[in-house]
């Protein structure tokens, strides 16, 4: 067996956990003037991340300032929500909006998890040799 | 482990709503104060909410430092003052005169409801995102 069981599984859950902290964020700023709410397309991403390497800066003259590579690990792309209702204060945080996406991303995340276990629990059994 | 940094965005929207709900305590709480000095008035408090930066490579593009909410200033309303012709008020000024605050009762309630679901919001999410790192943390045991 040379193919990692868990890969695909694992990428899925650093996704969702990076998907909860942008909606927690959206959230959280419902009430803040001016505030835009991002999300990113959960599907594009898991199919993007392993073609795209993130993009860095070259430096090529002595003069110019190194970046550190870290701030550039961003790996999926951040979208702005369209409103459905804008408001006045030019936040377009739809809260109920919000908290749909917040469970459907929770439910994908527990999905992951269960798969994840069922395939520990998988090999487990094929270790033992079904006993 | 970006569920950690979870907590810190819902705590920081709550401790945000609980300053909201504050000051709208302290409004409703001084609705009804009056002044012989126009400029000594309670004048009613509002709260500023902005989006927290948290570091120069939130600037750059590393988008996701953008974390939470806080509350930058109270700034105190500039709405006119209602004017209350009491000569027998023990504060009245030399024409007779009390000052009321400018605290709009109604809004202050539309601020209280909204700033307490928001809150409940904030709750739910520590909540939900506290299930979710137990259940991965005990990934493999069932």
């Amino acid at each position: 067996m040379n193919i990692d069981p868990f890969a695909q599984h694992a990428k899925a859950l650093s996704l969702r956990a990076e998907r909860t902290e942008v909606l927690a964020n959206n959230i959280a700023n419902a009430d803040t003037p001016g505030f835009k709410a991002r999300d990113f397309d959960f599907q594009l991403a898991m199919a993007g991340e392993s073609l795209n390497a993130p993009l860095r800066l070259s430096t090529t003259s002595v003069d110019h300032i190194p970046v550190n590579d870290s701030l550039f690990e961003s790996r999926v792309s951040l979208a702005y929500r369209m409103p459905a209702q804008p408001s006045v204060d030019g936040n377009t945080v739809e809260t109920d909006i919000e908290q749909a996406q917040y469970a459907d991303n929770t439910i994908g995340y527990q999905a992951s998890l269960s798969f994840i276990n069922r395939k520990i629990q998988g090999l487990q059994l094929a270790i033992r040799g079904g006993s | 482990m970006a569920l950690n940094r979870v907590f810190d965005i819902a705590g920081s929207a709550m401790a945000a709503q609980a300053t909201r709900l504050n000051t709208t305590a302290s409004n409703l709480a001084n609705a009804d104060s009056v002044n012989g000095d126009a400029t000594k008035v309670y004048r009613s408090r509002q709260p500023v909410f902005q989006t927290t930066q948290t570091s120069f490579g939130a600037l750059l593009g590393a988008e996701r430092s953008a974390l939470g909410v806080q509350i930058t200033d109270i700034i105190e309303s500039n709405a006119p003052l209602a004017q209350r012709y009491a000569p027998d008020h023990p504060e009245a000024d030399a024409d007779g005169n009390v000052y009321v605050s400018n605290v709009n009762t109604v809004e202050e309630m539309v601020n209280m409801l909204s700033a307490s679901r928001s809150y409940q919001s904030s709750i739910e999410i520590m909540n939900t995102t506290k299930e979710l790192l137990t259940q991965t943390l005990s990934m493999g045991r069932s």
